[in-house]
């Protein structure tokens, strides 16, 4: 009966730090399949956590903080868009100077809002989410699936990554698809952030992602570029997230684990991912053009 | 000429920004300047966040030789000086010549190896190696962590870090930069460090070597044709560039330090990416570059002290707003061709 119990808290466990992940990874997978490569996901989940528990406790309401997240993500989506796009910058130089920049500005906001040195106070529990960011996760990727295979515009994007020069061929403005596909990139990231500021956690704390953008990225990658797949890969990296927090402080054999090697189990899970020894990945073929 | 054009416009919009807390910009620069130059005790302070600088500055710019973007010096960095610190707190009796020379060997190895792993997985498993190196950045935290705090702790301090290592292993006896600026952490390794620059350099332009991986990071296809194996320059690459970044061991276990301390880094890592930017990876730029940024980072440690409503992390918003106007060279032609449609 105990196992049961521990199974069930593990798998709820799991769905629950998927959310995250499952956002940002939608958001890389917009700007990605447009053919914009994205390494800055970490720095929109960091806006929008930031965004998302400032707004949320300014008016002690999650669904406000939720839809600054929102609009942050857009305007760093499109900002990312703007250099990428129009002033040709490298993508992945540019994506890892928009993580920088925001690990300065927050610190640097939190100074001028608070006075704090890094975290926004806390939101009281019956104003945090409980649920409903988990569930908007999967209408996510159940929605994306849908729309990029079924839909017209769905189709603009395949071809904005894979064959631009069809896209233009036909009519489309390639740029304006990727404007869009990269400042939604950039909201569906922010969201991500503020499922862990709004959802997770009560309030947003230093670096509080920890590299969970670029585990995003990776499952995005591990999942061939397709939002099920991608789905997948993430529940995996949350399992192992799961399964390190329940494991700390374990003992084998009067033996105690050391905590900073359960700590490191799901970057350790997400490099066996990615060494691919689970079948080739293959990447939109404009990707980085 | 751009470059240092593009540098300048990410510094003014950076100090602009200080506006919005209610300070004057150009306050807050004469107080970078100050602090950074304002006397021997600055200067050295400023050289001992150079030298690091130089080596992941250097590190990062191998890589991007080769057509690989390495984000992993951090993690590099940190195994070696951590290999270092364990080599002089574990093998206390090896004399002194012979101690720091055996101490660096096993750190740049180390750190090496570290960049080994990531540019054997890119080139025969095809693993992006940004997402890699970000991932050996966290596992090397947390090893460094357990090794400090369980294996080989400093006895006499609270602190987070290692026992000190054996008094030969430094070199302070016969160090005449740290004599220069007394008190500061400022000692011999920045001398290595130019000289690796200089190595570098010729290593890149008029070696057989440097040749092949400066060829498969311009042209891969034309490379793989002229017989030069792309996969093993990939890995020659990256081990070379972990090398680079463990030899911050040099100025932060043998030099300065003489221990591994959790922390000691304000992410040289992450800052000699702007530094092999803003140098166009020359290995020579990369001196200027990195004492540039030592500077900012310097002056900007004291933003804490001097002003109220600023913190150090502004340094990263100068780095990010730096590396945005130097790699967003596309804007000339933008302002160019606005210009010609009006």
């Amino acid at each position: 009966m105990d196992m049961m119990a521990l199974i069930i808290s593990l798998l709820l466990a799991t769905l629950r730090l998927a959310t995250p992940l499952v956002f940002a990874s939608m958001g890389g997978f917009m700007s990605e399949r447009s053919g914009v490569v994205n390494v800055a996901l970490e720095g929109f989940m960091l806006t929008g956590a930031f965004a998302g528990a400032v707004v949320g406790h300014m008016f002690a309401s999650a669904w406000l903080g939720w839809g600054a997240a929102l609009i942050a993500g857009l305007v760093i989506g499109a900002l990312y868009a703007l250099f990428t796009i129009e002033l040709k910058a490298d993508q992945i130089v540019t994506g890892m100077a928009f993580n920088l920049l925001v690990m300065g500005l927050i610190p640097f906001l939190t100074k001028i809002l608070y006075n704090s040195t890094g975290s926004t106070p806390a939101l009281l529990a019956e104003d945090r989410f409980s649920f409903e960011p988990l569930v908007m996760a999967f209408v996510l990727v159940g929605a994306l699936t849908y729309w990029l295979y079924k839909t017209r515009s769905g189709l603009w994007l395949l071809f904005a990554g894979e064959h631009p020069e069809a896209l233009v061929a036909s009519g489309v403005s390639v740029r304006k698809v990727r404007w869009a596909a990269v400042s939604v990139s950039g909201a569906f990231a922010a969201w991500g952030g503020a499922s862990l500021s709004l959802f997770l956690a009560s309030s947003y704390s230093p670096l509080m992602t920890g590299g969970r953008g670029f585990m995003a990225l990776a499952a995005l990658i591990f999942g061939k570029w397709k939002p099920l797949p991608a789905l997948g890969a993430c529940l995996l990296f949350a399992f192992a997230d799961a399964l390190q927090i329940r494991l700390q402080g374990i003992k084998v054999n009067d033996f105690e684990i050391p905590v900073q090697f359960i700590q490191i189990l799901p970057y350790v899970v997400t490099i066996i991912a990615l060494a691919g020894f689970i079948g080739k990945s293959r990447a939109p073929k404009a990707l980085g053009r | 000429m751009k470059r240092i054009l593009g540098f300048l416009i990410g510094l003014t919009i950076a100090l602009l920004l200080t506006l919005f807390a209610g300070e004057n910009p150009l306050n807050i620069f004469m107080i970078l300047m100050k602090s950074a130059f304002g006397s021997m005790y600055d200067l050295g302070l400023t050289l001992s966040y150079t030298t690091p600088l130089i080596f992941c500055g250097l590190s990062v710019a191998i890589g991007f030789h080769a057509g690989l973007f390495n984000i992993g010096a951090e993690g590099q960095l940190t195994v070696a000086v951590l290999t270092a610190a364990a080599v002089g707190v574990l093998c206390p009796n090896i004399p002194f010549p012979l101690a720091p020379v055996v101490a660096f060997l096993a750190a740049i190895l180390a750190g090496g190896l570290w960049g080994w792993i990531a540019g054997w997985l890119r080139a025969y498993r095809g693993s992006h190696e940004v997402i890699i190196t970000i991932m050996l950045n966290f596992i090397a935290a947390g090893i460094a962590s357990w090794f400090t705090l369980k294996i080989i702790p400093n006895p006499n301090s609270q602190n987070p870090e290692t026992a000190m290592v054996s008094p030969n292993y430094m070199f302070k006896d016969y160090d005449l930069i740290a004599r220069l600026f007394p008190d500061t952490p400022a000692n011999a390794s920045l001398g290595f460090a130019i000289v690796f620059a200089v190595l570098m350099w010729i290593f890149l332009w008029k070696t057989t070597w440097g040749f092949g991986l400066r060829a498969v990071g311009s042209n891969p296809e034309a490379a793989h044709r002229g017989g030069i194996s792309e996969k093993k320059v990939q890995m020659l690459a990256m081990a070379l560039a972990g090398a680079l970044a463990g030899c911050v061991a040099l100025s932060e276990v043998l030099g300065s330090a003489g221990q591994y301390r959790i922390g000691f880094s304000p992410d040289y890592g992450f800052i000699g990416i702007a530094v092999a930017l803003l140098a166009n990876n020359n290995p020579l730029g990369i001196i200027a570059a990195a004492f540039l940024m030592g500077a900012l980072h310097k002056g900007a440690s004291d933003l804490d002290l001097e002003t109220t409503t600023i913190t150090r992390d502004f340094s990263r918003i100068i780095q990010g707003l730096i590396i945005l106007g130097v790699t967003a060279q596309g804007y000339w032609e933008w302002i160019k061709h606005k210009r010609r449609k009006d």
